[in-house]
């Protein structure tokens, strides 16, 4: 792999900072000027992303480095396939949550959007600044910039359950930062001689001993509580008292991916699936996962909340994520890699259902869908679709990267984890079916008549209809982020 | 002539003192002009000094006063160390005095030229503390500081003034401690010189001897009794708080960094390392109180509903972070202590500032003043908010470099009781600064929120928090500074790994 | 065994007589603490560190003693002769051809000076101390103006008073 320096990183980076400040002063007075700013600055983050491809396909990396920050570790940009995966997810992304945001705030009546759109703006720079770090400080300093620039959009309402979803959020998320994920980091600095640059065998390999990479890595595995392993997952439920639009992008794409991310960085990266498979240790790591997959698969069955239900399915996704890089083996790892842009593409069409249905609908609940796919045919439709992916069934790009997770716990001969990915498959099956089942086939309750319901706004229903399209696109041409993924995979 | 800006850093703060009382005897509005002239004129020249110090070989610089032989005469020897030290004396001294214009002329009316001149006393000698290499100089600047600082306290409110006796009565014992030490080293040594004693411990032998050994106790005491090292630290959070504004600001982020940057003078020069870590025990001891002084600073900060007095109980765990790097007795540690002396001064400075600006456009001193205040004070709560996250040790403010470094040095040295409670500390402080932003977001109605860019009733008549810009601008520098400090590490502890390099750390 | 006299004559010539400046000054320096600390009037603090700080000062003055020494100023003779040589050396600066020696200075023992650097400390430490008291009393009428009293545990209920009255 060549290293070739570009500009091109800090400037996909920088773009939706610099995009505050147009949308800071536009105000609410200019709204759809300040909707134009945040559009524009979304495309052309996406443009520079994928300018960025050709380039990481042929096999370069891209470089960027500004100040140094400790001996022997600066700043820096460094895109790899992985990063260049889920900056393209997470820009590509931001346009559409940005056109359904529009459509949300403005039917639900929201207050203070400007400030909404700020942050936005900034949480999509950190998450861009994680895509591309190039070493574990960068990666930290990220990191807690996301969760400091999520905390207004989380407490967006500024009402009670804000405040205590907020606290939650910001205490589990700080906490675990500064008490595990800290301490790695420090720890993984002073055992790699001054370097933390993420390298394809491992700036760790060979320099630490067994012990030490299990703390490692139960260290950063638990530090970094974004991917919800539990049991430092409560956050994300909590944290579902924001807007929709919030809840969509930041805790079914950004946050959460940046969570995984982050481990698999730790995976390979930091301490190296070679140098892991020699050690043996990392099936500790697979049983914490699996424990949180099956777990959270039967809370969720549980949950009349539709979005609560929305977020221990997550939780359960990202345990996936973490229970394939696990794994170690190179059909686990890229499955792994593979379930961030599925998951992402269904995950958002759900959570972009669940809000279109509360604005068109005022409904919440699960137990009071019956019916509602007649009203409100494409959001069901995309509902449909967005489960089918998250489940893992056949025609939506879910089903791929399921099927490596699988194929890679073969390999590894690790039948019981296998049966985990079945079995939690199924259940998945269990909580999503009804939902549609209900909306389709079943008359309304009490005899309502949804002769005022209609679908929601256009802005809604078009994001939604788009994301489940491409979650079947995915399934169709998964050519790009195959090629990817396997340039990490070829590098380790 | 700039041969002589060590001397002209010293001289013009007591030209400036002496120039204020005795125009303000005429006119008490050129007070606030002259004392920022001698101020301004200070800073650069410290700016100049450090220039010129980095310049030189070895990076280190020598002044004799008079002309006259380290020996017999006082010298003032500079290195990276000191220079930065003084630099931040001098900016802080500065960017404070600005902020006083309108405090001062509300809390001490017609007394203006008093409060300038003991102002810039005091800049003076601390100043002159951190640059003299003589002993017994450093007592008669020390005892100028706390001379004008017990002044400048007792200025204060109603409370003040007992608040100013009792730190008189334990500074007292401080300085006299420290006195005694040095007294019991010129026995043995017949030096007071710091090169000249740290030469005589050397060449004689006699760092065994029970004098020398009592001489570093006391002096050790009498320190860390002045910069509030947990048990010693009772008297600091009711003198800083019941003090007047300006005097707070200025007092809180150097008096006790100052005494730290002697402290480790004095291990190092004066007595140098393999002396002070000779005994484990001692050294690990004095760490464990370090660890102490972290956990009680932090969870009595906790238990403070009045701003001020949070600030400084935060101020003896930051102390405590000091004074544990600084006697893990390794390179990290001693880079931590000295990295965090820079840092916490424009932390503790910014915060300082901030929280001034809320409790006196608020009228409120308990923590109720924040309620809405990202609403009503932006940019103020953008500065508190800086400073409260380089508190919290987050990257890239400078306040997380500080930990890196100390934990780093913690985990070399094997000291895992100082490395957790450094951690602790981070998230207290991650708890406490958060109760207040919780405060300053959620307003009290809970009913309306903040808006960015005004709400399209709003009436266009807030002009900048409708805070005075002497006021506003210094906080916000001092907020900036905290990121640049951060950004800037590598230059910085590159600067004074040179400074340490001549003290043999491990 | 029991001290006899003997033996404790022994052991105070050993230990106390030697270093009776020593065990002045701690006896002095505890008293100033002690009052500083456990006195309730003010004023008597004072008087504590005032005591406290000349503890110090005695004993720094003490250090300077030599057995068989004089005050550290230059007897009446021997500054004659320092006069006499500095003037033939300051000739053979002027005129080197008709003043061709140097002489040299009269050497002293410094065995017959007391050492005057402490004393010159300890100047500027009375100095210091001075200060302090004044400052102190100043602030001490400023607390009585406030309080209407320089007793330490009435200030402390006035101000509990006070404070349970704002709330």
């Amino acid at each position: 792999m060549t290293t070739v320096h570009s500009i091109v990183p800090l400037l996909a980076f920088l773009v939706s900072l610099v995009a505050v400040i147009p949308i800071v002063l536009l105000g609410e007075r200019r709204r759809n000027a300040r909707e134009a700013a945040t559009f524009i600055a979304g495309f052309i983050k996406f443009a520079l992303v994928a300018s960025m491809v050709p380039a990481v396909l042929a096999g370069k990396v891209l470089e960027f480095s500004f100040i140094e920050l400790l001996p022997g570790v600066a700043l820096e940009f460094r895109v790899d396939g992985l990063g260049l995966l889920f900056a393209l997810v997470a820009s590509s992304l931001w346009i559409l949550t940005s056109c359904y945001s529009i459509g949300y705030m403005r039917g639900a009546n929201e207050g203070n959007q400007t400030r909404f759109y700020a942050f936005f703006a900034v949480s999509l720079c950190a998450t861009l600044g994680v895509a591309f770090s190039g070493n574990l400080l960068t990666l930290y300093l990220f990191y807690e910039m996301l969760s400091l620039a999520t905390y207004p959009l989380v407490t967006h309402h500024q009402d009670k359950e804000a405040r205590s979803g907020g606290r939650t959020y910001l205490s589990y998320l700080l906490f675990t930062s500064i008490a595990f994920a800290l301490p790695a980091v420090i720890f993984s600095y002073l055992n790699s001689g001054g370097n933390m640059d993420f390298t394809s065998g491992g700036f760790l390999a060979d320099k630490v001993g067994g012990g030490s990479a299990l703390v490692l890595l139960l260290l950063f595995v638990f530090g970094f509580s974004k991917a919800g392993v539990m049991p430092f997952h409560s956050w994300l439920p909590n944290a579902m008292v924001a807007p929709t639009p919030v809840s969509a992008l930041l805790h079914a794409v950004a946050v959460v991916k940046v969570g995984v991310f982050c481990i698999i960085r730790a995976f390979t990266g930091v301490l190296g699936t070679d140098f892991l498979q020699t050690l043996d240790v990392a099936s500790v790591i697979s049983w914490l996962a699996a424990v949180t997959v099956v777990t959270s698969s039967l809370i969720a069955m549980t949950q009349d909340n539709l979005k609560r239900l929305l977020a221990f399915s997550t939780i359960g996704q990202l345990s996936y994520i973490v229970l394939g890089v696990s794994l170690l083996v190179p059909h686990a790892v890229q499955g792994s890699m593979l379930h961030i842009p599925m998951h992402a593409f269904g995950k958002i069409t759900l959570f972009f259902c669940a809000g279109a249905i509360y604005v068109a609908s005022g409904k919440k609940y699960i137990s009071q869908l019956d019916g509602l796919g007649r009203a409100m045919p494409w959001t069901m439709g995309a509902f449909a679709i967005g489960a089918m992916s998250v489940i893992g069934l056949p025609l939506t790009g879910g089903m791929l990267s399921k099927i490596y997770m699988i194929w890679g716990a073969a390999d590894a001969q690790q039948h019981a984890l296998l049966a985990v990915y079945l079995v939690s498959s199924v259940l998945n099956g269990v909580y999503f079916f009804p939902i549609v089942y209900r909306a389709f086939f079943r008359d309304p309750q009490g005899g309502e008549v949804y002769d005022r319901v209609s679908e929601a706004p256009l802005p809604c229903v078009l994001p939604l209809a788009i994301t489940a399209a491409g979650s079947v696109l995915l399934f169709f041409f998964p050519g790009l982020v195959f090629e990817l993924t396997s340039l990490m995979i070829s590098a380790d | 002539m700039t041969d002589q800006l060590p001397a002209i850093i010293v001289l013009m703060p007591l030209l400036g003192a002496l120039l204020s009382v005795l125009l303000g005897m005429f006119d008490r509005k050129l007070c606030l002009p002259v004392a920022l002239v001698a101020l301004a004129i200070t800073a650069s020249s410290a700016v100049a000094m450090l220039a010129n110090v980095l310049a030189s070989p070895g990076q280190s610089l020598s002044y004799r006063f008079g002309g006259w032989d380290p020996l017999v005469g006082i010298e003032y020897r500079i290195d990276a160390l000191s220079g930065l030290v003084v630099l931040a004396i001098t900016a802080v001294g500065f960017l404070n005095a600005i902020y006083s214009k309108t405090r001062v002329r509300d809390e001490s009316p017609r007394r203006e030229h008093y409060f300038y001149a003991l102002y810039l006393l005091l800049v003076a000698g601390l100043c002159g503390m951190v640059l003299t290499n003589d002993a017994f100089n450093l007592y008669v600047l020390l005892e100028i500081c706390s001379l004008t600082s017990y002044a400048l306290i007792a200025i204060g409110n109603r409370r003040a003034a007992l608040a100013s006796f009792n730190y008189v009565i334990i500074g007292t014992i401080g300085a006299s401690f420290y006195l005694l030490g040095v007294g019991y080293l010129y026995i043995k040594t017949g030096a007071l010189n710091m090169d000249g004693i740290h030469a005589a411990l050397r060449a004689n032998d006699i760092a065994d001897s029970p004098t020398i050994k009592v001489g570093f106790i006391l002096i050790m005491l009498g320190v860390w009794i002045k910069m509030a090292l947990f048990p010693l630290h009772g008297w600091l959070s009711n003198a800083y708080s019941y003090a007047p504004t300006t005097t707070g600001t200025l007092m809180a982020p150097l008096m006790t960094k100052v005494m730290v940057y002697i402290m480790i003078r004095m291990m190092l020069s004066v007595f140098g390392t393999e002396f002070v870590f000779h005994e484990e025990f001692w050294s690990n001891g004095v760490v464990w109180i370090a660890t102490v002084a972290i956990i009680a600073g932090s969870v009595l900060a906790l238990a403070r509903s009045d701003i001020k007095k949070m600030l400084t109980y935060l101020i003896v765990a930051e102390v405590g972070y000091m004074v544990g790097g600084a006697w893990l007795g390794n390179h990290s540690g001693m880079i931590g202590a000295s990295y965090h002396i820079l840092s916490d001064a424009a932390m503790t400075f910014c915060l300082f500032l901030a929280a001034g600006i809320i409790i006196n456009r608020t009228g409120e001193a308990r923590m109720n003043a924040f309620d809405g205040a990202f609403k009503k004070y932006p940019l103020t709560m953008i500065g508190f908010t800086v400073g409260a996250l380089a508190m919290i040790g987050l990257p890239p403010s400078c306040g997380f470099f500080s930990k890196f470094y100390l934990i780093s040095g913690g985990i070399e040295a094997g000291q895992w009781g100082f490395v957790v409670a450094l951690l602790f500390s981070s998230l207290v402080n991650a708890v406490l600064f958060f109760r207040i932003f919780e405060r300053a977001y959620f307003p009290k109605d809970l009913a309306s929120g903040f808006e960015f860019g005004g709400d399209p009733d709003a009436k266009p008549d807030r002009s900048l928090d409708q805070v005075p810009y002497s006021m506003l601008v210094p906080m916000l520098i001092a907020a900036a500074s905290l990121l640049v400090i951060g950004l800037a590490n590598q230059t910085i502890v590159g600067w004074l790994n040179t400074a340490l390099a001549s003290f043999s750390l491990k | 065994m029991m001290l006899d006299h003997a033996m404790l004559a022994n052991l105070i010539e050993d230990t106390v007589v030697p270093k009776i400046n020593f065990w002045i000054y701690i006896i002095l320096m505890m008293t100033g603490l002690y009052a500083m600390i456990s006195k309730n009037n003010l004023i008597k603090k004072l008087i504590g560190m005032s005591i406290f700080q000349t503890a110090i000062i005695l004993f720094y003055v003490s250090i300077g003693v030599k057995s068989g020494s004089g005050i550290p100023i230059l007897g009446a003779e021997t500054q004659r002769e320092f006069h006499e040589v500095e003037h033939h050396n300051h000739e053979h600066d002027e005129h080197p051809e008709e003043f061709p020696d140097v002489y040299a200075y009269p050497t002293i023992n410094p065995d017959d000076y007391a050492n005057p650097l402490p004393h010159v400390l300890m100047l500027t430490a009375i100095v210091v101390g001075v200060s302090t008291l004044g400052l102190a009393l100043a602030i001490s009428q400023k607390i009585y103006h406030e309080y209407g009293s320089i007793e330490e545990d009435e200030i402390l209920a006035q101000i509990k008073t006070r404070s349970d009255n704002d709330d």
